[in-house]
């Protein structure tokens, strides 16, 4: 996967920004990736193009058990998100709906990475490679059986 | 050597023990969803059958509960839609315990999951919502799930979960007059963090939650949430078998952790040194204790919520307003029609109504600023909800602070933030 960087530079982005409670009503995908992140970024909308990787701190994604969330983000365009930590119900409606990667990164990384960077990231490698900066930072592997619904392409694919 | 998550987990995956890091798939007893995850899982549906997925039973009808409460009444026409797919949904699908609007009992869905005791000790319950958590306070493991993992779970009767590690919060003594289970819970998450017990189980004991009414215990699980936690437990006793008594519900079959349950840590608080505690915004974590915010000037305050509008919340709100008159936008929503009823029958909602008080029905609207009141620019309220992101009651430059009833109420007389202890 090869994109671009939008990055914010902060913890707990919470599901209420990402997708605002007004918008919990609507159940049209492409619809609510209109209003993808407009409690924090009202240009992200104009900005995010296919492919882009989110950047951010720690406990991405607190907050509301909406899938609202990873569905506006992924139906945006964004591929994966490269975080310092999630909140847990986003991290499984991201893995078991298909819908982006969560992507832990380490300190190092996220000090590094800079908003508009192009990133190439491989997960088979483990690894993320910085193409405008050169250099290529690990990412820990998968637990296994996250491993495997991501494979199986979500929940309903995997056959335990 | 197993603590009660634990124990609740290896029984409900068939085995004779699991560890915290296990991942285990787990059969279900019950499952709820609402008007905002229900057309989440009919979307997730519809999903599957464009992939040819043929849908046209679920695994338990029986065990699925659901209920009305984000954005009734409707808000709008896309509300309106929703509850009229519910309807069908429940139809199809031969679900008969729907809370509908405006029929009899309904309310905020965890609310109703306790006082409608639809949720038993012992058993695993997953709702399409995160603050499904609330419900760990009946003895049960609790956790909210997004829609793809409900509609797993409807059409499997299982789902997966990483066996929790266990944070185990002992409370010593009794809380005081003006302190609440709300202020308990500020305050741990402002010493944890939102991110404190992420992954993990908050468990509650101690003299101090002994002596808690079940109601409190609520609160305290409630707002697990908040602190990043899968869910939050209190181990089942005869104060719980008494309130599930009242509701007609004696047999079960409970879960106790063992005399040597592990814990990951263990965190102790004296009840008797705790003070009304308020976050401000824009995050639960953010705490202080009420008299250090008594120069906050308040356009409104929000008595409502799963969290805080519970019999006991509504009591402990009349005690303060009795005799008094709100001095800032003040609005009560009892959380279920059944919590409404009472109030009324105890002469409550006079009270509230004498102060100048608006009552009104029970529902989420306000407190996930979808409706039904909501914040305007730059206008700062006091709410026993249980968040205050940016834009979380209103707009996005609004303000919320955290309280518990006791202060939102003491603060509704006096305009500014204020802890009880200093009204007469």
């Amino acid at each position: 996967m090869k994109g671009s960087v939008i990055k914010y530079e902060r913890d707990n982005i919470d599901t209420d920004v990402i997708l605002p409670g007004p918008y919990l009503k609507i159940h049209d995908y492409a619809e609510l990736a209109t209003h993808a992140m407009e409690g924090l970024d009202k240009d992200f909308h104009k900005r995010v193009k296919p492919g882009d990787f989110i950047v951010a701190g720690k406990n991405f994604g607190c907050g509301s058990s909406r899938e609202h969330a990873p569905i506006a983000l992924s139906y945006s365009g964004i591929k994966a998100v490269l975080a310092l930590s999630f909140a847990r119900i986003f991290y499984r409606n991201a893995v078991d709906g298909a819908f982006l990667l969560p992507i832990e990164i380490d300190e190092d990384a996220y000090k590094d990475i800079s908003d508009s960077d192009s990133l190439e990231v491989d997960i088979s490698k483990n690894e993320i490679q910085n193409l405008t900066k050169n250099k290529i930072y690990k990412i820990k592997p998968f637990p296994e059986l996250i491993g495997k619904i991501i494979e199986a392409g979500g929940l309903f694919n995997y056959k335990p | 050597m197993l603590n009660i998550t634990e124990k609740i987990l290896a029984r409900a995956s068939g085995k004779t023990s699991v560890s915290p890091g296990d991942v285990v798939f787990v059969n279900v007893d019950k499952v709820m969803v609402h008007d905002v995850s229900g057309p989440g899982v009919m979307a997730v549906f519809e999903k599957l059958r464009k992939t040819g997925m043929k849908i046209d039973k679920i695994w338990d009808p029986d065990r699925v509960w659901v209920a009305e409460d984000h954005f009734v009444p409707a808000a709008d026409k896309i509300s309106a839609q929703n509850i009229v797919l519910l309807t069908n949904f429940t139809k199809q699908f031969g679900i008969k315990k729907h809370f509908k609007y405006g029929m009899g009992q309904y309310g905020i869905c965890h609310t109703l999951s306790h006082e409608e005791a639809m949720v038993l000790p012992g058993e695993v319950y997953v709702g399409g919502d995160s603050h499904t958590n609330t419900t760990g306070a009946m003895g049960a493991f609790a956790a909210g799930l997004g829609h793809t993992d409900v509609a797993y779970v409807l059409l499997n009767g299982k789902i997966w979960f990483k066996v929790p590690e266990t944070l185990y919060f002992k409370i010593n003594g009794k809380l005081p007059d003006h302190v609440m289970a709300k202020d308990v819970i500020l305050k741990i998450i402002g010493d944890i963090g939102t991110d404190g017990a992420a992954y993990k189980t908050m468990q509650f004991g101690g003299t101090g939650i002994s002596e808690m009414s079940v109601e409190s215990r609520l609160t305290l699980t409630n707002m697990t949430t908040e602190a990043g936690a899968k869910s939050g437990i209190v181990e089942p006793d005869q104060k719980l078998r008494d309130y599930l008594a009242e509701r007609g519900v004696t047999k079960y079959d409970e879960v106790h952790g063992d005399a040597d349950a592990q814990y990951e840590k263990i965190y102790e608080y004296e009840a008797s040194e705790m003070e009304p505690i308020v976050a401000k915004p824009f995050s639960p974590e953010n705490t202080v204790v009420a008299r250090d915010l008594s120069s906050i000037e308040l356009d409104k305050a929000y008595i409502g919520s799963c969290t805080g509008a519970k019999l006991e919340d509504l009591r402990a709100v009349a005690k303060i307003l009795k005799g008094k008159t709100v001095k800032i936008r003040t609005e009560v929503l009892p959380a279920a029609m059944s919590i409404f009823r009472k109030a009324m029958d105890e002469g409550l909602l006079k009270i509230f109504m004498d102060a100048g008080v608006v009552v009104g029905p029970p529902t989420c609207g306000a407190c996930c600023g979808a409706h039904m009141g909501v914040l305007a620019k730059d206008e700062i309220c006091i709410s026993t909800t249980n968040r205050n992101f940016p834009g979380r009651m209103g707009h996005v430059e609004s303000q919320t602070y955290l309280a518990s009833p006791l202060v939102a109420a003491a603060s509704a007389i006096t305009g500014k933030i204020t802890d009880p202890r200093d009204i007469s």
